[in-house]
């Protein structure tokens, strides 16, 4: 298990060497010379080539990205061309909210579609689920940014009952979650039932009838823990791409978090918050992947004998 | 010897399909007598399984009575299945697929005994599994596995184990053996038969294979479509067939015998769909005796010997 855990952080390395290439090419090879956005429209020639020597420009792309990378490895991403904060330190400041955000979108997602997948499995083709495959359509079909604003109209003008933004009070969190988490919701809904579908008519749910078990045991003990394994592995799936979304809700919400953040460094140019950013979500997203190959295991005892752990 | 432990009256069982009715088990009545085997053979998709199922009440059956030690099970209500659970269990004919792949071998055996409270004591309930892997001959240093770890064989003992967990006094053997290869059969035949003994089990025992069935069962029903045509002593069917089908069943038997010259009699044709049946015989569109009557009703299920039942008037006949 340990020398699973080892391996998978090892490879860790190769991901994070090749994005930041990606990124830090992209983004230093976009048109646009940051030194003269950073010095403004107004300022004479000698100030912007001053300001371009400081932060290196004057230099190749590939002896940047050799410079940048050396450092990195010792821990250093570099400074915010703006504040005077390390890369690092404005990250961790909005990290926080950004897995919050998308801890609270995968709990609307599941809280919803859980249950809603699972009846419309035990009713096929009942009232229920045929208005829940419906609101699942539906789900999938809007486009968050769409939602969110939708949402604010209702919520926030009109109702007034929740905060069209920010991060002030403990609910604001509601709507930029729910935005976030309807396409999830409505996509595991689906991926819920289909798999109870499937799950339900093998052979052993009659097995686990023939032994005099109620009808609720049997769905949630024997059906709903062999249906829960591809549910788990989109829900982890999920998670990640609801930090990648983040990007378009943090946006509607002026929700502070790196989602916003990287957006505000792209229009201002500051290439080293946008590469920095970058790495670090990468970074955090493996780990995550990690965490849920790890969930995998624990649930299915077919992954866990085949890593060799043995049975307590 | 002994009184019916189980008599099926008139089990019809359709499922309404986008096409029409599909008559799965229709109007078949038999018995069990306490401490027998029945036998009961046909083709995949005769509604056999569905039998098996219905007398449990794993599947509601649409009409007709299934009486078992006096009781009617189909008056039962469904929060009341569970009662019926400690004396009726079946054995399912795929052991791959009818074990929760989740579940250790301890657990799916413990399991019924925990849920409806048998036992009630942790250590007793040990016990007690070690006691039944020990009579279906699963060594216990194998309760912790899952069934992914095991062989067929393997498999199907822990299906039997936790079938007999209950202490259950009527066992559906739902083609207990069809999945496994030909050397394991036997085993399991072997045991099943043994424990049959020890326990005082009645058996109804499906399956396609009828010299399987030969050894083990003392009577036979033959079904086909959702009927049963006909029904006799072991011996006495083997010796003795009366209904074109079962002829042509019987006929098609190998022998391990070079110089014994053996006909076949063929059937032409493919079963039909079961969807929409006309009133007349199931099996006249195949028969090779078959007359224009054959086509104007359904033959009852009639007793031209003792104990001997067929349903076709002409069987004596022909």
């Amino acid at each position: 298990m340990l020398k699973y855990i080892m391996k998978r952080i090892l490879m860790l390395l190769p991901v994070l060497i090749g994005v930041s290439f990606i990124v830090f090419f992209i983004v230093n090879l976009a048109p646009g010379d940051p030194a003269r956005i950073i010095a403004g429209v107004e300022t004479d020639e000698e100030t912007v080539e001053r300001i371009r020597e400081d932060l290196g420009f004057n230099k190749t792309v590939v002896e940047r990205y050799g410079i940048y990378m050396w450092k990195a490895l010792q821990g250093d991403l570099g400074t915010s061309y703006y504040s005077n904060k390390t890369v690092i330190e404005a990250f961790m400041e909005r990290i926080p909210n950004t897995l919050l955000l998308g801890f609270w979108s995968v709990v609307f997602g599941l809280i919803i579609s859980m249950p809603v997948g699972i009846i419309s499995a035990i009713k096929q083709y009942s009232i229920f689920d045929n208005l829940g495959m419906v609101l699942a359509l539906t789900g999938i079909s809007i486009p968050s940014f769409w939602l969110g604003i939708l949402a604010i109209l209702l919520f926030s003008l009109k109702l007034q009952l929740l905060p069209s933004g920010g991060n002030e009070f403990w609910y604001s969190v509601i709507l930029p979650s729910i935005t976030n988490g309807t396409q999830m919701m409505a996509l595991m809904t689906r991926m819920t039932r289909s798999s109870m579908l499937e799950v339900i008519r093998q052979d052993y749910i009659m097995t686990a009838r023939a032994k005099g078990l109620d009808e609720k045991t049997v769905v949630l003990k024997h059906a709903l823990r062999n249906a829960l394994i591809p549910v788990v592995t989109t829900a982890g799936n999920f998670l990640i791409m609801m930090i990648g979304s983040a990007v378009v809700t943090e946006t509607i919400f002026s929700w502070p978090g790196v989602g916003r953040l990287i957006v505000e460094s792209i229009s201002k140019r500051d290439l080293n918050m946008v590469v920095g950013c970058v790495i670090l979500i990468t970074f955090i997203i493996s780990i995550i992947n990690l965490v849920i190959d790890l969930i995998y295991v624990l649930i299915d005892p077919k992954i866990r004998s085949s890593y060799g752990i043995m049975k307590g | 010897m002994g009184c019916n432990i189980l008599e099926v009256e008139s089990l019809t069982k359709h499922f309404p399909t986008p096409k029409g009715l599909l008559y799965a088990v229709d109007n078949v009545t038999f018995s069990i007598k306490k401490g027998k085997t029945l036998g009961l053979v046909g083709e995949s998709g005769c509604g056999k399984t569905t039998t098996g199922r219905c007398i449990l009440r794993l599947l509601e059956p649409t009409s007709g009575k299934v009486i078992f030690d006096g009781k009617d099970v189909t008056k039962l209500r469904k929060k009341q299945i569970y009662l019926l659970r400690k004396e009726m269990q079946i054995i399912f004919q795929d052991p791959y697929s009818s074990l929760n792949p989740r579940m250790t071998v301890e657990g799916i055996i413990s399991e019924p005994i925990k849920i409806n409270k048998l036992i009630k004591n942790e250590k007793d309930i040990k016990k007690r599994v070690d006691e039944l892997m020990d009579i279906v001959g699963l060594a216990s240093r194998l309760r912790r596995s899952y069934p992914h770890e095991l062989d067929g064989g393997r498999r199907q003992r822990i299906g039997v184990a936790r079938a007999l967990s209950l202490n259950p006094k009527f066992i559906v053997c739902d083609e207990p053996v069809s999945a496994l290869d030909v050397s394991i059969q036997a085993q399991i035949l072997n045991m099943l038969k043994e424990l049959q003994k020890e326990l005082d089990l009645t058996y109804l025992f499906i399956t396609h294979d009828l010299s399987v069935v030969n050894h083990f069962s003392d009577d036979i029903a033959v079904m086909y479509l959702g009927k049963l045509i006909e029904k006799a002593p072991t011996l006495q069917l083997f010796e003795n067939p009366l209904h074109p089908y079962t002829k042509a069943l019987l006929s098609a038997i190998p022998i391990v015998d070079i110089d014994k010259k053996k006909e076949r009699i063929l059937i032409k044709g493919e079963i039909p769909s079961p969807v929409n049946l006309p009133d007349e015989c199931r099996f006249a569109p195949r028969c090779n005796y078959v007359r224009d009557e054959c086509f104007e009703k359904q033959p009852e299920l009639i007793e031209v010997e003792p104990n001997h039942f067929v349903a076709c008037p002409y069987a004596k006949i022909n």
